[in-house]
Order: structure tokens, then sequence, then C-alpha cells
């Protein structure tokens, strides 16, 4: 996995866990519109890095699209990567 | 359903390869108060619960819990893919090496197995919310005994994180008891 690969990827897991905190603080808070609009705009931003990586580095997910072969597969897969840039 | 994305929650790193760190790691991956035990308590309790915020609330961190194990069992491996035989001789992982080699394994850090016995779901939401909180002050704790005696700086990078976890679902699940109180008492006098 090269430098650009790394970043792209760990920049989102950085809005993929940001994501993960405002859901859990909306599941107890739902008309907290503060939290709302903090989640709908890490959601957009997510969404858009998730369709460039797949663009150029395949699928994150398996219901995701694939040029052939099938990327899905490809290593290094999440726990043999080298997080080091 | 479930649907797995291929990223860890947190980015893994390990400094030095260090099999008898990994045997005391695994306490996380298979013991009492795991993120295995987390996860599956979480995710079973769902059902018998009374509000959408609680439902809700232990679905995600119940997924929340599994992306801990997996970064646990990341540590692990890390920890002891290229440790030669002399370097796991001797150490207490030699024991979990004669039954699994290097892959990780669902025990606690002295070898006892994970087992169903070490989660409950009630029936009773008062009760689960209950052993939830306290579930994750357990997890908490146990972070701070591994943070103390590890001294590889990328290891205990990760359990820092994973600690500071387990604070934020101690608070989530108390807002979720209080809810479901207040549900329940409405259902009682209305
Ligand atoms: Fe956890
Ligand atoms: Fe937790």
């Amino acid at each position: 996995m090269d430098r650009e690969q790394k970043m792209l990827l760990k920049e989102i897991m950085d809005y993929s866990f940001a994501l993960v905190e405002t859901a859990l603080y909306l599941d107890t808070h739902p008309y907290d519109e503060e939290a709302l609009k903090l989640h709908n705009g890490f959601s957009q931003k997510y969404s858009q890095l998730v369709s460039l990586y797949q663009a150029k580095y395949g699928p994150l997910k398996n219901n995701q699209m694939s040029g052939c072969p099938w990327a899905y597969i490809n290593g290094p897969w999440p726990w043999e990567i080298d997080f080091d840039l | 359903m479930w649907i797995y994305e291929k990223k860890l929650q947190y980015p893994v790193r390990v400094d030095t390869t260090n099999p008898a760190l990994a045997q005391m790691i695994i306490e996380q991956f298979g013991g009492a108060d795991g993120e295995l035990s987390a996860g599956i308590r979480y995710l079973t309790q769902r059902w018998a619960m009374p509000t959408n915020q609680a439902k809700a609330l232990l679905t995600d961190i119940g997924t929340e819990e599994l992306a801990h194990w997996e970064i646990i069992g990341t540590i692990v491996w890390k920890l002891v893919k290229d440790a030669p035989i002399e370097q796991i001789k001797g150490t207490p992982f030699e024991a979990h090496y004669v039954n699994h080699g290097k892959s990780p394994y669902p025990h606690d850090a002295s070898g006892v197995p994970w087992t169903a016995a070490f989660i409950n779901s009630k029936g009773d939401p008062i009760a689960d919310l209950h052993e939830d909180m306290a579930a994750e002050e357990k997890a908490r704790a146990t972070y701070e005994w591994l943070i103390n005696i590890c001294d590889d700086p990328g290891v205990k990078d990760a359990l820092r994180f994973l600690r500071q976890r387990e604070i934020v679902h101690f608070q989530r699940f108390g807002e979720a008891l209080r809810i479901v109180q207040e549900e329940l008492d409405r259902r009682k006098y209305y």
C-alpha cells in the first residue's frame, strides 16, 4: 500500500470514527440539532472519500462496484497494514 | 444484518515483537470483560429492549465492540507474527502456541476459553443496562492494568484509545438507562 492510498484510508478511518461517535450520541439525544449538523457533515464527507477510494483502489465493502478482476480481495487486509507513513 | 468494512477502527501500530505481551493483551480478545463478551452481550440484549434509543444504542455499541475485538486481534497478531521459536519458548505465549500456533484464539490471559457464561441477557432492560454499565467499567479497569504492564508505545497508544471508548460507552448506557426507566415509569402510571 503506497503512501497516497494509506493517507486516503486513514482519512476515511478518521471520518468513520467521528461518525461512530456522533451516532452513539444521537442514539440517546435524537433531537440535538447541533449534533445532527455535525453528523450529517461528517457523513457527506465520508461518502465522498469512500467513492474516491473505491474508484482508485477498489471496494471497501463487498456491495460496491469493482473493475475486473474483483479488487475487494486485494491485500493488504486491515490487520496487515503498516500504518507508519 | 452486518457488512464488513475493510478497515480498522483505529490504526494499530506495534513497535517490537513481544509474544509475552501478546499473551496478556489476549485477555481482551477472549476474557470475561473483553471485547468479544461486550459485542455478544449487547447484540444479544437488543430484542428485549423497550425503547428505540436503547435498541439503537445496543446495536451500535455492540457493533463497535466487534471492531475493538478486531483491533485486539490485530495487536496480538502483530506482536507475534515475526517471532522466531526461540523468542516464544519460555514465555507465557508458549502454551498458546502449541495449541493455536500464532493465530489469536478467544481465551483469556491465563488460557481459559471464552464462554457465553461470561455474559447475560436477563430479558429485563433495567438489569441488562446495569450489567452493561458494570461491564464497561470492568473493561476500562482491564485496559488500565494492561497499560501499566505495557512498554510498547504503539500498543499503549491503541490501548488508551480502547480505554477511552469504554468511558464513552458507560456514559451512553447511563443515558439509555434513564430513558428506559422513564418509559417504564410512564407505562406504569398511565
Ligand atoms: Fe470495547
Ligand atoms: Fe465498550
